[in-house]
């Protein structure tokens, strides 16, 4: 199953990366040989067989609704690249 | 053609913030107003490493709103990760529900111009709510705050069954008196912890076929949700008469300018690429649980309403008005307990409560939750109308004094000097004095006009000051005037 270069491009957008011409090229090439590893799963017949999302056969735990202190802002903010106050700071946001 | 050659269609995806203390994946506060990122761990900044653990009381809020909500409830559901970048979601993702929410079906009636409808809802799911960005912090860029990331959310998504504004205000009014019965919800919709965003299109009267739908959002008010939609469908309605097709996308209100307009295309911002969240388990809802909840259903505003209709004898709107909000209800129950829950009793407290108590809260911007009168009083000043101590007049006084001060009703009718005047002998001295001033009216009343027995009403109660007792004065009129 070959992906086209757009389909790479698209990828690469959704993902926030850019990608040199070369690299597309590349990742066209990985990115096909990993779907089409996947790709034989496909020839097993699984009809009747229910979804599975997880391997655990018991439910999620369940956790108390109680309140514990979490991180202070400092230590929070502490690999912040800006900061003001206790603000994370970014780059200004247009809606 | 006209606006009203279409028919408007609208569904409503409704965001409602659970009522716990912690998060819904980690133990983090959920308070409101909280300085910025104070209320922020591992889990919800989205650190590596850290991974969720569901808040036992969501699940129990989710199948509470479920069952009151006639849903489905999924002995198994499965949350989801909807991806997407934004600076106010630490993870790039929203852990969500997505193929299998927890509640599917169910729907909520409401009532229009006397006429009942059902809505049919199509899903309730479980979610977290993103982090704040504030554009006004500094010049260099925009602030994140993440107290709000990770907030427990209730995603409640209507059919679109709706076909008018009045209709879908209705229905929002109706869900969030449910939720805040049913102790799920604050119904606070300016703290955003009611929140709504409408998918609008139009068609042509007589079309069977949906027209192409856009999803507004940011409306903090039922005023601007109004405003948003009527707006939206002139905008649809006109694009179509010049010949245009609708494109389907995200349109931000902007109250200001009371318009809607289009959000940044982003082309790619529909692929969510949702998958199974691996960090959680599927949620198992054993029937043990359902039941559980099931029994400790409060009464809901609807069965209150019928309650109230059938066994007190109030009208549908004052029963409507009454179960609006459940803290209001409350206050009714209390005062009738207090004071008797006869029809007429029912009747007037409803009276005071749907009128001078809610100009009265209405005017001071209170919440019933802060009013300083309490049923009892309330009580208490039906009681001094029944001893006649107060008339009408003299009680809406005291009403107003005692919601704005909580004062003692007898100690506000003492201070005020509202007590009513029922001694004949008082009152009979100032109907004399009336009708001794009043020679060509008396004539004039003899002579058969007997509408003006109100004339003199007024001006014994002028005479004495408003506090005459209307029944004494009315009897001691019509006697002296018709000898």
């Amino acid at each position: 199953m070959a992906l086209t270069l757009d389909e790479v491009r698209r990828i690469a957008a959704l993902a926030r990366l850019r990608l040199s011409p070369e690299e597309e090229q590349t990742f066209a090439g990985q990115l096909s040989a990993i779907l089409d590893h996947v790709a034989q799963l496909s020839e097993l017949d699984v009809s009747g067989v229910e979804p599975m999302t997880h391997a655990l056969a018991e439910g999620v735990p369940l956790r108390a609704d109680e309140v514990r202190p979490g991180l202070l802002p400092d230590e929070a903010l502490a690999n912040a690249p800006a900061r003001e106050d206790t603000f994370f700071v970014v780059p200004r946001i247009i809606e | 053609m006209p606006v009203s050659d279409f028919q408007v269609v609208l569904g409503l995806e409704v965001h409602a913030q659970l009522l716990t203390r912690s998060k819904i994946f980690c133990a983090c506060s959920t308070a409101f107003g909280a300085a910025p990122n104070t209320q922020v761990c591992p889990v919800c900044l989205g650190l590596p490493g850290a991974l969720p653990a569901l808040n036992a009381q969501v699940l129990e809020l989710a199948v509470r709103a479920g069952l009151a909500l006639g849903c489905e409830i999924r002995a198994k559901s499965v949350f989801a990760r909807k991806n997407y970048f934004y600076p106010d979601l630490p993870k790039g993702y929203q852990i969500s529900q997505y193929e299998l929410p927890i509640c599917v079906g169910g729907g909520v009636e409401i009532a229009v111009d006397g006429a009942t409808r059902s809505i049919r809802l199509t899903r309730i799911h479980m979610e977290e709510d993103a982090g704040k960005n504030v554009h006004d912090v500094t010049a260099a860029g925009s602030g994140v705050d993440l107290n709000r990331a990770g907030v427990p959310l209730l995603e409640i998504v209507s059919e679109p069954d709706l076909r008018s504004i009045d209709e879908a205000i209705a229905y929002l009014k109706t869900l969030r008196a449910i939720l805040m019965t049913l102790g799920v919800n604050d119904g606070n919709l300016q703290e955003g912890s009611f929140r709504c965003d409408a998918n609008v299109s139009v068609m042509r009267k007589g079309a069977t076929e949906l027209g192409t739908r856009c999803e507004l959002k940011n409306m903090n008010s039922f005023r601007f949700l109004r405003q948003a939609i009527d707006f939206e469908v002139r905008r649809q309605v006109e694009l179509i008469e010049a010949g245009g097709k609708v494109q389907q996308e995200t349109r931000l209100f902007d109250p200001d300018r009371g318009e809607t307009r289009s959000m940044r295309s982003k082309e790619e911002a529909h692929d969510y690429r949702y998958f199974p969240e691996p960090d959680l388990p599927p949620v198992l809802v054993d029937e043990a649980l359902v039941e559980r909840v099931r029994r400790a259903l409060p009464e809901l505003p609807r069965a209150r309403s019928a309650r109230y209709q059938r066994a007190l004898g109030l009208s549908a709107y004052d029963a409507e008005l009454l179960v609006a909000d459940k803290a209001v209800a409350e206050f009714f129950d209390a005062t009738l307990a207090a004071y008797g829950s006869s029809p007429e009793a029912a009747k007037r407290a409803a009276n005071w409560l749907n009128g001078d108590l809610a100009r009265l809260a209405n005017e001071l911007g209170q919440e019933p939750a802060a009013w300083r009168i309490t049923p009892a009083q309330l009580a208490e000043i039906l009681r001094l109308q029944d001893a006649q101590t107060i008339g009408g007049p003299g009680a809406k006084q005291v009403v107003e004094e005692v919601f704005r001060t909580g004062a003692a009703p007898a100690e506000v009718v003492r201070v005020k000097g509202l007590a009513q005047v029922s001694d004949e002998g008082a009152i009979e001295a100032a109907v004399d004095r009336v009708i001794a001033a009043s020679a060509a009216e008396v004539e004039r009343y003899r002579g058969g006009n007997t509408k003006l027995l109100g004339f003199f009403v007024g001006q014994v109660m002028k005479e004495m000051r408003g506090k005459g007792n209307p029944a004494v004065v009315n009897a001691l009129l019509k006697k002296k005037l018709g000898e």
